[in-house]
């Protein structure tokens, strides 16, 4: 069920705003886009949809001028159109908001949003347009608050008012849902719905297809760099527009829930400062995961995802008894010894944190296996041993890479995950915490991701899972729990559990009502 | 225009051919600075890398290689293992001092005996004054994170004061007949550092720095401690996570390149140099940064750098006294070499880039 491809003017009777003929771009060693074409028309919301790495940030890069295309052509409101720089592209009335916000944490918002103007007007003025526009739009954001206070969907805010207080004809949204509460969402796609009805086009980028189906009125989808089919979503299945989008059909992780054994890990009374500015510190977080259970822990990026991972792989000490392994204490225990315990942990952030960039992957091997794998006698690394142990999870975890020496930030981030992910499932551990275990991962490795989870925790290991998406964890976990500005509220069984019911437990729509706690 | 960009892995090739490009970039540009004081570039350059080696002095001059490639080794495979882990122990010169002091004021308080044990605990002696040189900055950062480039730089300054004081009052010769400086070790043979092959100029700091030299990279390679240290420079938070205590790397490197230090300047003080003075050190803690990096932090790298700036020290005094080259000239030369093995090294992550402005169509 792959390439429906339609007439591109067909059912279009908007007048063309942005037509992109045959755009190519290639980097070395890879072709991120080929010879694209695709039209969105005035007022428009448009979906460009595509797995991690199908092309679709080059893409919009290329029409927001940060990147040149190696040829092809674009028009913009029927002129030829080739930004040389984002400046040019944002005059002409093109705006982008980013995955990755540009805000500075020690600024205020009217600060903020003057910095990424061309001739920004006294700042007096500018709060009050800023409150004006807000206020028009639904999007409540107070000019004189501090950025490092705010919330990721409020930051995303300060964002969107930036471009429309530019006037755009064309706004261009990164992946824009991946930091909010379902809540947020309704907020945002109220927003962009108004300003669609103005005329704004929108250029809306996500592998998210339920979003995409209540939002967008065309879709784009795209495969390793090619245009592969166009559609109107409302018409599709979510399985469908999956479907093209990976080009192969997908099955959901299998679950074999086992009977729940002991408790594994058990976490009382836990506060931890951060140790990252503008970070968020940990409020008596309890909570208890049994052998063979998945605890999945949502919650909106900034909430106190990062520093829960510390203080649970060791990185971050805290009192003994704040923290058990299989009931002993383990508080006050490193990383080392809480692996000797039994207690694996994949943070986030891949390149740096979670392996050595530009080590080998033997050596990423070894940076967590060296205790449970027995890969050192007498202080020296028994490297044949370590190799043995990166080929293991290489083979075993379908990671395609030339082989276990090339360096770690040669691999994609879905292979270098399935690494990541596979060098800690592979220790035999009792307890595995794995924070957004499949962000920028294809669908297929977070699909095969998700399975070598559930497979762990099958043969008795307690997992804990933090992620954003809600559907991922959904899908995983028996229980769930949101850490919210550092609390995390009592988990639940998943079972029964309506998207609403997670929303209020989200601490709902920042600065839109207040928090409700679901028990 | 032209643009760098990053390698999607890093060159071998440019990791192996940046030295030997930046040495000829030095001699170029070198040659062109020799011309432009009105000296023909091509006797000075012959005259620093040829005439050592196999001109009419070379017998007299390759055993001075050893001897000055010795400490330079020492100090320099010291440092590369803090470069390695981002720890950046600039004050090399003040540890070789204080190693050379403490050192030397070990053998000369038991003057004059001839128990061959006394230079054995010299050498540990040298090593210790080098070590708690270097334990005050390292100390200074964990305890108050402060920052270790501008202590450790800071207390050469200090230490080159003691050493004044030393040559001009509590180490000075009592038979010196005033003149400033300690008793000379040449007469002390119990705790004499003499040639083990006089023609080759090879004494016990030779063994030293060849021996730390395989060590070393033994450490680096095979060893949990180098695993630790080179992964704590590449990539500080995978460190945490894998268990690295930060502290204990800051002491650990800081007290193996201060000791390191300190063994050189207790070798120097005691062999070439023959005693204690104002300025017996020539600046070998300064100049073993150049050779850590022009060896690539890698040990067996740096033996090889190592005789190359000997080479120019050696070649440089050589211009300097034949040819009237002013001594600044020689520094000028040496820095170029670091200068160009900087610049030349960002071919081994970036490669250049030619970017026509509109695109080139049909490029794959």
């Amino acid at each position: 069920m792959t390439g429906t491809v339609r007439d591109e003017n067909s059912g279009a009777s908007r007048p063309e705003l942005l037509k992109i003929t045959g755009v190519t771009k290639a980097y070395p060693g890879v072709v991120a886009n080929s010879d694209v074409g695709f039209t969105v028309g005035e007022g428009e919301v448009h979906a460009l949809l595509g797995e991690n790495g199908a092309g679709k940030s080059t893409l919009v890069k290329m029409i927001y001028g940060l990147v040149r295309p190696d040829s092809g052509s674009m028009r913009f409101r029927g002129q030829a159109y080739a930004p040389m720089k984002p400046a040019e592209a944002r005059r002409l009335g093109v705006a982008m908001v980013f995955q990755h916000f540009s805000l500075f944490e020690a600024l205020n918002v009217a600060e903020n949003v003057a910095l990424g103007m061309e001739s920004p007007p006294p700042m007096r003025e500018l709060a009050s347009k800023i409150r004006a526009v807000s206020e028009e739009y639904g999007l409540p954001l107070d000019p004189d608050r501090m950025v490092g206070d705010l919330s990721a969907g409020e930051r995303q805010r300060v964002e969107i008012i930036r471009c429309l207080l530019q006037d755009p004809k064309l706004l261009i949204m990164d992946e824009p849902t991946s930091v909010l509460t379902p809540q947020e969402v309704e907020i945002l796609f109220r927003t962009l719905r108004q300003l669609s009805a103005e005329g704004t086009a929108i250029l809306y980028i996500s592998h998210k297809l339920e979003e995409i189906r209540a939002l967008c009125d065309e879709a784009t989808i795209l495969r390793r760099g090619k245009v592969v089919g166009t559609c109107t979503p409302r018409e599709r299945s979510a399985r469908e527009l999956a479907e093209m989008m990976v080009g192969t059909s997908l099955t959901p992780p299998e679950r074999h829930p086992g009977e729940k054994g002991e408790v594994a890990l058990g976490v009382s009374g836990l506060s931890v400062k951060s140790p990252i500015p503008f970070g968020t510190s940990l409020k008596d977080v309890s909570f208890t995961v049994a052998k063979g259970e998945v605890l999945g822990i949502a919650g909106v990026a900034g909430n106190g995802q990062d520093e829960l991972l510390l203080a649970l792989s060791g990185e971050l000490k805290v009192a003994a008894d704040r923290l058990r392994i299989l009931s002993q204490p383990a508080g006050d225990l490193g990383p080392v010894e809480r692996r000797a315990k039994g207690l694996v942990s994949a943070p986030e952030d891949r390149y740096g944190h979670a392996a050595a960039p530009d080590m080998s992957l033997i050596e990423n091997a070894f940076l967590t296996g060296s205790q449970r794998r027995g890969l050192v006698k007498k202080g020296f690394i028994d490297w044949a041993k370590t190799r043995a142990f990166a080929e293991e999870v290489i083979a075993e975890y379908d990671v395609r890479t030339p082989g276990p020496d090339v360096a770690a930030r040669a691999l994609s981030g879905g292979n270098l995950q399935k690494f990541l992910v596979g060098r800690e499932l592979n220790q035999s551990p009792s307890v595995i915490v794995i924070n957004q275990p499949t962000w920028g991962v294809d669908a297929a490795a977070a699909a095969a991701i998700r399975q070598a989870i559930l497979d762990r925790a099958a043969s008795g290991a307690a997992v804990v899972v933090i992620s954003q998406d809600l559907d991922e964890l959904l899908e995983v976990s028996d229980s769930f729990a949101v850490l919210n500005e550092g609390r995390l509220t009592k988990p639940v069984p998943v079972q029964g559990l309506t998207m609403d019911q997670i929303g209020l437990m989200m601490g709902g729509a920042h600065g839109m009502e207040v928090a409700h706690h679901a028990s | 225009m032209i643009r760098l960009e990053k390698r999607p892995t890093p060159s071998r090739f440019w990791l192996y051919a940046t030295p030997p490009v930046a040495v000829l970039l030095t001699m170029i540009v070198g040659g062109i600075l020799f011309a432009v004081m009105g000296k023909n570039p091509v006797e000075v350059i012959r005259t620093i890398f040829w005439d050592p080696l196999f001109g009419e002095f070379a017998f007299y001059l390759r055993g001075q290689l050893l001897v000055k490639a010795g400490p330079l080794i020492l100090i320099a495979i010291g440092l590369a293992l803090g470069f390695r882990a981002g720890i950046w122990n600039i004050g090399a010169e003040g540890q070789y001092i204080m190693g050379a002091i403490i050192g030397a004021s070990v053998g000369l308080a038991v003057f004059p005996t001839e128990n061959r044990l006394i230079f054995p605990v010299m050498v540990l002696a040298g090593a210790f004054g080098g070590w708690a040189w270097a334990m005050i900055p390292a100390i200074l950062k964990t305890r108050f994170n402060t920052n270790e480039i501008l202590v450790s730089l800071m207390l050469v300054y200090v230490a080159q004061t003691i050493l004044a004081k030393a040559s001009t009052s509590f180490l000075k010769n009592p038979e010196g007949m005033g003149f400033p400086g300690s008793r000379n070790f040449s007469s002390y043979p119990a705790a004499q550092n003499g040639y083990l092959i006089e023609g080759l100029g090879l004494h016990w700091g030779g063994v030293a720095a060849l021996v730390t030299a395989v060590l070393i990279y033994i450490l680096l390679t095979r060893h949990i401690a180098g695993f630790q240290i080179r992964l704590a420079g590449q990539a500080p938070r995978a460190a945490r996570f894998h268990g690295v205590n930060p502290t204990r790397l800051v002491v650990l490197c800081m007290g193996i390149s201060g000791a390191l230090a300190g063994l050189a300047g207790l070798f120097e003080v005691t062999g070439p140099a023959g005693q204690i003075t104002i300025d017996f050190n020539t600046g070998y803690g300064f100049t073993a940064i150049i050779v850590a990096f022009l060896g690539r932090l890698n040990p067996l790298g740096i033996v090889l750098a190592g005789f190359l700036m000997a080479l120019t020290y050696v070649g440089g005094e050589m211009a300097s006294t034949n040819l009237g080259l002013p001594a600044a000239a020689v520094q000028v030369f040496q820095g170029m070499l670091l200068f160009f093995l900087l610049g030349v090294d960002v071919l081994t992550n970036y490669r250049f880039r030619l970017s026509g402005g509109a695109a080139v169509a049909g490029a794959k």
